[in-house]
């Protein structure tokens, strides 16, 4: 991977600013030859994806659906609990 | 819990909810006491390695290290179905819970994907990458995360134990926080995260004595399992202690804000001054014994005076027993309890307030809204008494609760032991020579995980009926769903628990019986 500029800048703190795009690059080489580099990562980065698509993708588009946003109007969920914990009161 | 008390609400949709709830809750906690426990024992590994910079501690570094990531991606996410839970099963207690969540549940959200992301990454992939100080600083700040993630949680569990800092607004129906610092430091909350956490290192020293133990078994990585049993050993015994002072200050905590759940703890149906601790005696685990004219169990092996010890700083400290908290009584100094059916009274007379109010403020009516008001407040403390309709109704499961404390506290007990007993032998001794002992720590890792989970069901079923003590019963903060739909996801749950956990175990296995790199 070539190196790249993050930033470019036209101050006079060129210096600084170099050292920033320096660390910026650090930070993205660290990620991106961490990420290439992983062996068991990838196993677990697979096994995190899968799960993460059956929480939100299954799990809370087709069972956990918000009961509040369902059963009352925007702006009057405090209408509906209010009436919900009067009623049931024996 | 009747069918009257539920009108429209079955004992389904409660029974199921409450199940599912349960077990998510339970097996996401699977995988977080690893994370809090391991990452301390990979912590010091680490800062081993850092002062006498050895292949051998390096490897042994990142051999714990990896144990730690795979425990740490198969927990990710398993929280979140809780809050989904929530949402759907739970949407009175959610909105009336309000805003109180709102503020820890962020802020645990912001630390745990900044704080334990960045550094995890670093931990990870930093190597050879960054300084060895630098990574050193990384490891323990992923540790550090994890911990400070679980407090939030906890804040939010120990509110609703012990429900402070926060005003009930009928306007919005939600309750609204007055003083984040009492919300975030109660009493409760503080002993239960020092509690949780000082457990959860045991069970981090428990799993590295058992892999250590295993490897001593095979003859593998014998350098690398005497080295990481020596660590892990004291760890556990520091841990074991320290849970042992923070569970007492919890047992007080519990004492002081619900009476009920100690007495259910300890079978207590009469109490009185001077009350003894139960060690060993029997109660049926699966009666339903009638608290109103059920006996105290016959001790076998009691600790005179200890209980009112613990509960009250005195041997000589009044602990009301579950019949004294429904009839109600007098404290030492002076106050007076009311009885379970003036709590009633009490909860009535807020919910009516509470309707009355919302109808004055519709007709606008400000005289009338502001007395109302003045009622609610006045009734607000026992407003989920109003839904209770026989007394019993707030007494827990007293035989589950009396065996999972003891089973919480026996384990507890028998870790300090077992981790001295490991400390002589390995600092002193040859532990290798003790298959038994090696056995034997692999047998606990389960069973460190039963003690772990029978904590959690004291805490959780002990305080019920109650989502939110003594302001929201179970069956008031269900949402109106079909106990079917609850049930079915239950069942899919169940399979997708399973399945990831088998998956999890796997790849743990692999990574065990691979081990180090090059630790020796």
């Amino acid at each position: 991977m070539k190196d790249f500029v993050i930033f470019r800048f036209k101050s006079k703190n060129r210096k600084t600013m170099g050292k920033v795009n320096a660390m910026l690059r650090r930070v993205y080489h660290l990620y991106a030859d961490g990420f290439r580099q992983m062996t068991l990562g990838r196993v677990l980065w697979s096994v995190i994806i899968v799960k993460l698509i059956i929480i939100f993708g299954v799990l809370k588009l087709f069972f956990f659906p918000d009961f509040l946003s369902q059963h009352a109007e925007k702006g009057q969920e405090h209408e509906f609990v209010g009436q919900e914990l009067i009623q049931r009161a024996p | 819990m009747d069918q009257d008390t539920l009108l429209q609400i079955s004992q389904g949709t409660v029974d199921w909810s409450r199940a599912q709830f349960a077990l998510t809750a339970i097996y996401h906690w699977l995988f977080v006491p690893l994370t809090l426990g391991l990452a301390v024992i990979m912590g010091i590994v680490e800062t081993i390695y850092y002062r006498k910079r050895t292949e051998f501690w390096l490897s042994a570094s990142q051999f714990w290290q990896r144990l730690f990531g795979v425990n740490f991606a198969m927990g990710v996410a398993t929280g979140i179905i809780l809050e989904f839970e929530v949402g759907t099963n739970w949407s009175n207690y959610s909105w009336f819970v309000g805003d109180i969540f709102g503020a820890p549940l962020a802020i645990e959200g912001i630390v745990a994907f900044f704080m334990e992301s960045t550094f995890v990454a670093v931990m990870f992939f930093g190597w050879k990458k960054v300084s060895a100080g630098f990574h050193l600083a990384s490891t323990w700040l992923t540790g550090l995360g994890a911990t400070i993630s679980a407090w939030w949680i906890l804040v939010a569990n120990s509110w609703m134990q012990n429900p402070v800092g926060c005003t009930f607004n009928p306007d919005t129906m939600r309750h609204e926080m007055t003083s984040f610092a009492e919300v975030a430091l109660s009493p409760t909350a503080v002993n239960k995260f020092f509690h949780t956490v000082t457990s959860s290192w045991i069970i981090g020293a428990v799993f590295v004595v058992a892999v250590s133990a295993w490897y001593l078994l095979k003859n593998r990585h014998v350098r690398l399992a005497r080295e990481s049993m020596k660590i892990a050993s004291v760890v556990g015994l520091v841990a074991s202690l320290l849970a042992v002072y923070s569970g007492d200050r919890s047992g007080r905590s519990v004492a002081q804000t619900q009476p009920m759940k100690l007495a259910a703890m300890e079978a207590l149906y009469e109490g009185g001054k001077s009350q003894c601790l139960t060690v060993v005696a029997w109660v049926a685990p699966l009666s339903k014994p009638n608290c109103m004219t059920a006996d105290n169990p016959s001790p076998v092996v009691a600790l005179p005076k200890m209980l009112s010890l613990m509960a009250t700083r005195s041997v000589d400290g009044y602990v009301p027993g579950v019949r004294d908290i429904i009839n109600g009584y007098t404290r030492p100094d002076g106050s007076v309890e009311p009885s379970v059916a003036e709590k009633m009274q009490r909860g009535k007379q807020a919910i009516a307030s509470l309707a009355a109010y919302r109808q004055a403020k519709r007709t606008g009516n400000q005289a009338e809204a502001a007395a109302q008001l003045a009622s609610l407040r006045e009734n607000m403390p026992y407003f989920g008494y109003g839904y209770v309709t026989r007394p019993e109704q707030v007494v827990p499961n007293v035989p589950l609760n009396f065996w999972a404390f003891r089973v919480m506290v026996g384990m507890g007990l028998f870790f300090i032991l077992f981790f001295a007993f490991v400390i002589l032998q390995t600092f002193r001794w040859d532990i290798s020579k003790h298959r038994w002992l090696l056995c034997l720590s692999l047998a606990l890792v389960p069973l460190a995980y039963v003690a772990s989970e029978a904590g959690w069901i004291v805490a959780e079923m002990g305080r019920q009926p109650w989502t939110i003590q003594d302001m929201l019963p179970t069956w008031a903060a269900v949402s109106n769903v079909e106990s079917q739909s609850v049930a079915l996801t239950f069942y899919l749950f169940l399979g997708l628990f399973t399945t990831l956990l088998v998956v999890e175990l796997n790849i743990l296995r692999k990574q065990i019986i691979q081990g180090p790199d090059s630790a020796e």
